[in-house]
């Protein structure tokens, strides 16, 4: 028998149907894989099962786990199931811990609250379920608190804390998009463990086919609240039945087309970076003794030529957008120089710089925080044009603003709109708009497309290449994610601590690795082709 | 995917829409439009001249003919409140404005520069934050001589360091946003940015601020008024009002009351006022009401 069985669920919140007869079951032991995009209702399913759901919603339908109906039980009831039979993994480590209380006390409030046990029996499991997490009480005692510990760490304390009581069922809400790959593979490896151990289903809800394929034993397909596909993993994503799970499928593997690929060396290099260094006042440990400081960026060269892609990947930490805010003049070096065009742009003053912005531009992360919400488009996406020395017209500025907008696939009527009338794939053409609305020579691209789901990430990647080819701009790219890296550029930088400590090309390095750190960044990527293999070998 | 709620976005009728249903907005709203219309009225129409005393009208009870009765120099009460209230409007409006047009300035910038500028600046704020702002104010009259300009003034340099420290800490909550960065990376300098990106997103701040300063300023104004350092006579002010009532509160209670409860609605319909508004635009107060 099943252990979550959730039949012909509907919901809706106000008006607005969120859910459309969702089905869905996870046995003992099992993990299921819940796949879809942003707005696809994933969330909202794990909350349904959880009934932590907003005041307005209405569920209908069936909902049992365990023989009892959720969706008739009390709040009592509900509140006897949570972090007992039921635990949750939220996405988010940094806020899913409350900073005031130690780590020892949120693991072991739980278990106080449900067995009734005493504070130091608590706090005993507390301590071995730490333990088991990966947490040791020699290095990491409980008196800690989550701002003493990185992402991961902190995501393994939630993880304990859902695991702490041996739950029938973890519902893990994207569990590891916030950490970097090599995290993602061994929170990833943590929670399968767990499953093997105490028979626990796992409902494992997550926007990336990749990870889902490595850990699902069954997938369902969301979208629009609707169930696409379901079933077997390996069997559903090989064959392809559904054109909707095609188009998620290709569109993670997605690859635009480049026909054009530059080598380094051939021109004069529009970017050079020396021996740059970066240090942060570190913490002070006593009141007469100098605080050491933190070198978030040790001694790095490189240079990009024009119309060359180049990715520098690594973990998160390592100094990535440090480097990147630097070479773009928001931050200064310590040491080094940094040169762009053949000018040194390191130590000018702002007004100096002016010429050299015209020509460096920068796309972020998150298309939600890179716009301000009180303005509109056509001011947003033209105040790159401040830089230049002749200011257009008021009507010469409109025509830029809408021949920008048009390069990156948005209309003219979009100038008068605000940015929340946009949706985050829109708002990173946006973003690209405001970054080429100058002709720049070089734009660099602080994990652009992480925020974004498959299919606008394949969208976007798709325009930064035609941009490339088209107006023979050069990028840097800052990422993680080594399908972004292979996608769109010619030469690849791994860094590590601060330091670059491989470079070449793309395919060679991603295909080859030769040092520790670029070793363990490939072989923690998730690749779906990898894992559909390793899966339907495993069935023989 | 991240618990995407989706908050209603904010368009100027959705705000009008959701002004329309906040209780405490919709009452400060009537009661200070009340008294700004009163105090307009004043000028072209009162019932009676407050600069003529009439002795044998004095300390009549209300009544027909005089509302709010009179005080002991016959002179109407409604009268002398409606005057007064152009009085204390005055007075609290330009206060703010001080406090607004020089805080604000001073807390953007201290933000924007921050290290050391900041710490002077902020330090600075802190010592004028440290004197008690009514007994100062009493000190500078003391100095200047008392008068409506000098009440002004004195109130007005009190709501400096409250401006500053309500700007610097909207400015510091979104200068590390990344569409700041995208301006820097784009040219712009600190003071473009605090003009174009700063300043509108810590409006709301400030329009909340400014509301509930303008009550203070009212019940300061009334404070300095009453032991006579405010408006001088024959100008009627609340405070100087009350203070005349003072020792006749038994032969002519009404001599108190109704100034009394005019600084008691108004500061009440600002406040009401203040909150309605941080209510409407607070985005996390959104779905309760």
């Amino acid at each position: 028998m099943s252990l979550l069985e959730i039949e012909n669920l509907s919901l809706a919140i106000g008006d607005t149907p969120i859910l459309k007869g969702v089905e869905l079951s996870v046995a003992p032991g099992e993990v299921m894989g819940l796949v879809g995009e942003s707005g696809s209702g994933k969330s909202m399913t794990a909350l349904t099962v959880m009934q932590l759901l907003p005041f307005a919603a209405r569920a209908t339908g069936r909902v049992t786990f365990d023989g009892i109906d959720i969706l008739a039980a009390s709040e009592d009831q509900m509140c006897a199931l949570r972090g007992d039979d039921i635990g949750m993994v939220f996405q988010e480590p940094m806020t899913a811990l409350n900073p005031v209380k130690t780590i020892g006390e949120q693991v072991a409030e739980g278990i106080r609250w449900h067995t009734r046990s005493s504070r130091a029996e608590a706090e005993d499991r507390a301590r071995k379920m730490l333990d088991r997490v990966g947490l040791p009480a020699a290095l990491f005692p409980l008196s800690r608190y989550p701002h003493e510990l990185s992402g991961g760490q902190r995501q393994r304390v939630v993880i304990a804390i859902a695991c702490a009581l041996k739950p029938k069922l973890l519902i893990a809400d994207e569990p590891t998009t916030a950490l970097d790959v090599v995290l993602q593979a061994q929170i990833l490896d943590l929670l399968r463990d767990l499953v093997a151990e105490n028979r626990m289903g796992l409902l494992l809800i997550s926007h990336d086919l990749a990870v889902v394929t490595e850990m699902a034993d069954r997938i369902t397909i969301l979208r629009h609240g609707e169930v696409m596909e379901a079933g077997d993993t390996a069997r559903t994503l090989s064959e392809q039945l559904h054109p909707y799970t095609r188009q998620l499928a290709q569109a993670s593997m997605h690859v635009p087309a480049r026909p054009k690929t530059h080598a380094a060396g051939s021109a004069k290099p529009l970017l050079q970076v020396e021996g740059v260094t970066r240090d942060y006042p570190g913490r002070r440990m006593s009141l007469f003794k100098r605080a050491t400081p933190v070198r978030a960026v040790d001694d790095v060269s490189l240079s990009i030529a024009p119309g060359q892609s180049v990715a520098l990947v690594g973990r998160s930490g390592c100094g990535k957008s440090t480097l990147a805010r630097m070479i773009l003049a928001l931050d200064r070096s310590t040491s080094g120089t940094i040169r762009f065009r053949g000018e040194t742009i390191t130590g000018k003053s702002e007004t100096e710089l002016k010429p050299a912005r015209r020509d460096m531009q920068v796309v972020f992360q998150d298309p939600y925080g890179s716009f301000d919400p009180r303005q509109k488009v056509e001011k947003l996406v033209a105040e790159p044009l401040h830089v230049l020395d002749k200011k257009p017209a008021p009507a010469e500025r409109r025509e830029m603003v809408a021949h920008a907008l048009h390069e990156v696939g948005l209309g003219p009527r979009d100038m008068d709109k605000y940015p929340h009338e946009f949706s985050g794939g829109q708002r990173q053409r946006l973003s690209i708009a405001r970054a080429i609305i100058t002709r720049p020579k070089l734009v660099v691209a602080d994990e652009p497309v992480s925020a974004l789901d498959v299919s606008i990430r394949a969208q976007i990647l798709d325009l930064f290449a035609e941009l490339n080819q088209k107006l023979g701009i050069a990028y840097l790219f800052i990422t993680h994610d080594l399908t972004v890296a292979r996608a769109i550029t010619d030469e690849v930088l791994v860094m590590h601590d601060g330091r670059i400590v491989e470079r070449g090309m793309t395919s060679e390095v991603l295909d080859h690795p030769q040092s520790e750190a670029a070793k363990a960044l490939v072989a923690a990527a998730p690749d779906l082709h990898r894992a559909i293999a390793r899966r339907l070998q495993e069935q023989g | 995917m991240t618990l995407h709620v989706d908050i209603p976005e904010e368009t100027l009728a959705s705000i009008l829409a959701k002004a329309l249903r906040n209780r405490s907005f919709l009452i400060g709203l009537a009661i200070t439009a009340l008294v700004a219309a009163v105090a307009i009225l004043s000028y072209v129409w009162t019932p009676y001249d407050v600069t003529r005393l009439v002795i044998s009208d004095k300390t009549q009870s209300p009544s027909l003919a005089h509302w709010f009765g009179t005080d002991h120099f016959g002179r109407d009460i409604l009268s002398m409140i409606m005057v007064g209230a152009r009085n204390s409007i005055a007075v609290a409006l330009v206060a703010v404005g001080i406090g607004m047009g020089v805080g604000v300035p001073l807390g953007a910038f201290a933000a924007a520069r921050g290290g050391l500028i900041d710490e002077v600046l902020m330090r600075m704020n802190d010592l004028v934050f440290a004197f008690p702002a009514l007994l100062s104010a009493i000190m500078i009259t003391a100095i200047f001589g008392p008068g409506a300009i000098n009440a002004i003034i004195a109130i007005g340099i009190f709501n400096i360091p409250v401006f500053a420290r309500v700007a610097r800490a909207g400015a510091l909550a979104i200068w590390p946003r990344e569409f700041i960065l995208a301006a820097r990376a784009a040219g712009k300098g600190s003071t473009l940015i605090t003009i174009e990106h700063i300043l509108p997103n810590i409006a709301t701040l400030l329009l909340v601020q400014g509301t509930i300063q303008f009550a203070l300023g009212i019940l300061a104004e009334a404070g300095l008024s009453y032991v006579g350092l405010g408006a001088q006579p024959p100008m009627p002010s609340w405070g100087r009002m009350l203070f005349d009532a003072q020792t006749r509160m038994v032969v002519a209670p009404w001599m108190a009351i109704f100034p009394g409860m005019a600084i008691v609605v108004t500061v009440l319909g600002l406040n009401l006022l203040g909150d309605g508004i941080a209510d409407i635009l607070d985005p996390k107060s959104r779905r309760q009401r």
